[in-house]
């Protein structure tokens, strides 16, 4: 019995290493290549260097594709989020006829296969005769980060008490006023994840990005296209070491604020 | 107190669906009482407080409020502030800040504002905890915090919701006293709802006792337990013996009533008026009758013998069978004469008082 446990210890915690490898280990490489002296991504390696990062940092088409992934998942976190809290409101708050179906058709992005989306979205953008742009490509993002955002949510005001609303109106306050002075921030944990979520999803997006941007490329679907040319590898992993600090950098702060505005709101019960 | 209607409810219903919450309730609340409405969950209470404060629209009839009509006037312009059962506090603001909330509407400017909260967190003896964040104040702080939250306001009606129900017996009693002590400070018109018949007895001016969506009698504690209008309002305010009676000739507000136990008695009329024939029953409430020792005289006995004993610390209740076919009778004894010694099967005397009934509706 002992044994059996032991050995079964032993196996999990093997697996649980393995698993970890897998999942990071090819993150991690990136890294390594990022700073070898060698124009192919292979060991042994050939000595450090910071030169890719040189040539990233002197490549104006990859500081053009970052500040539009940049504005698009800016926009794209406002947007959905703002859209998301509408929905998540109403969704907790009031009984109205076929509000199952509409949450239904609100979440359906997530589980309709992207490129299918992408594929209808184009051809319904062309046929309004809208251009291809960033636009084209936020407005897509919108849709698809959407469902993201609701589910935080409406997780987050499914937990709230009504009553400190009507105490806020009670009190003398408007209805604007209430949501301003009590809502908002008691939600402010909820926002803040939705804010990262669709942030994330947006950075990283690809398959919209690519059918809706035209010629205006973000950044994932920029590095997919150098990757035709291997002289150009070495810059997209440094690019990519930078994008995975900034991320876990930003991951860092968002918990630590959003774990800040968590612990003034939560109460600990009677 | 003065006799002048602050708040008056006309003929209030309120249905959800088939279902009727409130039927055609009327009542007219005074300036400065304290008053309280009681009756069991489901009755309507809740609903008419939140009607009065403006969270529960009506479906028909009329609230009016100082002498004005409030049927158009949202809950954030109303003269009242509730106390909520929850108590509601704003979890991201201290507690000063808590107190100043509605203030801050009103931009009194820096100073007023800090000298109306100093005044209100003084009224609750809080000013030691203005400070502190909601997560680390207790049960009873929350619901000073409320209260105080609310009385900043200088309302003209205080709306309470079940306040005292989240806290533990020993706390609760000793609000009850604050809160009556507060009321009678601050002078203005408190209406409470309550489950607990102690609670609203102990506290109010008068009580409203309220069943299935109706109030079925308005009055001062003692007149309410003392002369309950129906059956359902004597039960639900503590013991009562129901006996057994022909109703004979009514004169006046007297009524002659011949029972088997008792023979035959003089009563008032029930509170709400004599109902129709069959429709009225007799009770004598479990204290007003008394074990009769040894050597004692008195001018109204009866006999009978103990089948049971209930003991309940300071009082006793033993349930005697006076006579074939009676139904038994509660005795609420002290327990200062050894009512808690008598065994089981003693055959005692019990001394009435003839006043002590009340004739009510079924």
């Amino acid at each position: 019995m002992r044994m059996t446990r032991a050995i079964g210890r032993y196996w999990l915690a093997a697996y649980a290493l393995l698993f970890m490898l897998f999942l990071y280990l090819p993150v991690l490489l990136i890294s390594v290549f990022a700073f070898n002296n060698s124009a192919v991504p292979a060991f042994p390696l050939a000595g450090f260097t910071t030169k890719w990062f040189g040539t990233l940092a002197g490549t104006v088409p990859i500081h053009q594709a970052a500040w539009n992934s940049l504005k698009v998942a800016l926009f794209t976190a406002a947007m959905s989020t703002v859209l998301g809290i509408c929905v998540a409101r109403a969704a907790t708050r009031y009984a109205f006829r076929g509000k199952q179906m509409i949450k239904g058709v609100i979440m359906a992005p997530l589980i309709l296969p992207e490129i299918i989306v992408a594929v209808s979205l184009l051809i319904m953008m062309l046929r309004l005769g809208l251009e291809l742009s960033l636009v084209t490509v936020a407005a897509g993002h919108v849709l698809f980060c959407l469902p993201y955002s609701i589910s935080v949510l409406v997780a987050g005001f499914d937990g709230f008490d009504r009553s400190l609303e009507e105490a806020s109106t009670d009190l003398g306050e408007t209805a604007f006023g209430t949501f301003w002075r009590v809502t908002l921030p008691m939600m402010m944990p909820s926002i803040i994840s939705s804010l990262l979520v669709a942030f994330t999803v947006s950075f990283d997006e690809f398959i919209l990005a690519f059918f809706l941007g035209g010629t205006s490329p973000t950044l994932p679907v920029y590095m997919f296209a150098q990757l035709r040319f291997a002289a150009k590898l070495p810059a997209v992993l440094a690019l990519g070491t930078v994008i995975l600090v900034v991320s876990i950098l930003l991951l860092i702060v968002a918990e630590t604020y959003r774990h800040r505005a968590e612990r003034r709101v939560k109460f600990e019960g009677n | 107190m003065s006799s002048h209607a602050m708040i008056e409810v006309r003929d209030v219903t309120k249905r959800y669906g088939a279902f009727t919450a409130l039927d055609m309730v009327s009542v007219d609340i005074r300036e400065g009482e304290f008053f309280s409405l009681l009756g069991p969950s489901g009755c309507g209470k809740t609903t008419l407080l939140r009607m009065i404060g403006g969270f529960d629209s009506l479906s028909s009839g009329e609230i009016r409020i100082g002498g004005n009509s409030m049927q158009d006037v949202p809950a954030n312009r109303r003269p009242t502030n509730m106390v909520f059962q929850s108590y509601a506090i704003f979890p991201h603001l201290d507690v000063a800040k808590n107190v100043a909330y509605g203030l801050k509407r009103q931009r009194l400017g820096a100073t007023e504002e800090k000298r109306r909260v100093d005044e209100a967190l003084a009224q609750v003896s809080l000013g030691h905890l203005r400070g502190r964040m909601a997560s680390q104040l207790s049960g009873g702080q929350r619901q000073r915090v409320a209260l105080a939250r609310a009385l900043v306001m200088r309302p003209k009606v205080l709306l309470l919701d079940e306040p005292l129900s989240a806290l533990d017996k020993k706390l609760r009693e000793q609000m009850q006293v604050e809160l009556r002590r507060l009321q009678q400070s601050v002078g203005i018109t408190f209406v409470l709802v309550t489950h607990d018949q102690y609670e609203a007895l102990a506290m109010s001016d008068r009580v409203a006792v309220m069943f299935g969506g109706q109030i079925k009698q308005v009055a001062a504690p003692q007149e309410i337990y003392q002369r309950p209008a129906t059956r359902q309002v004597a039960d639900f305010l503590g013991g009562m013996n129901f006996v057994d009676a022909k109703i004979g000739q009514v004169e006046g507000n007297q009524v002659s009533v011949e029972t088997a136990a008792f023979g035959i008695l003089k009563v008032q009329t029930p509170a709400n008026g004599m109902p129709g024939a069959g429709k009225a029953v007799l009770g004598i409430r479990p204290e007003r009758i008394r074990v009769l020792w040894e050597g004692e005289t008195a001018k109204d006995v009866i006999a009978g013998t103990v089948i049971e004993r209930h003991y309940f610390g300071e009082v006793t209740h033993l349930i005697v069978q006076t006579g074939e076919g009676h139904a038994p009778l509660t005795v609420s004894e002290t327990n200062d004469f050894g009512a808690d010694d008598i065994p089981v099967g003693t055959k005692i005397n019990l001394a009435y008082d003839r006043d002590a009934f009340v004739l009510m509706s079924e």
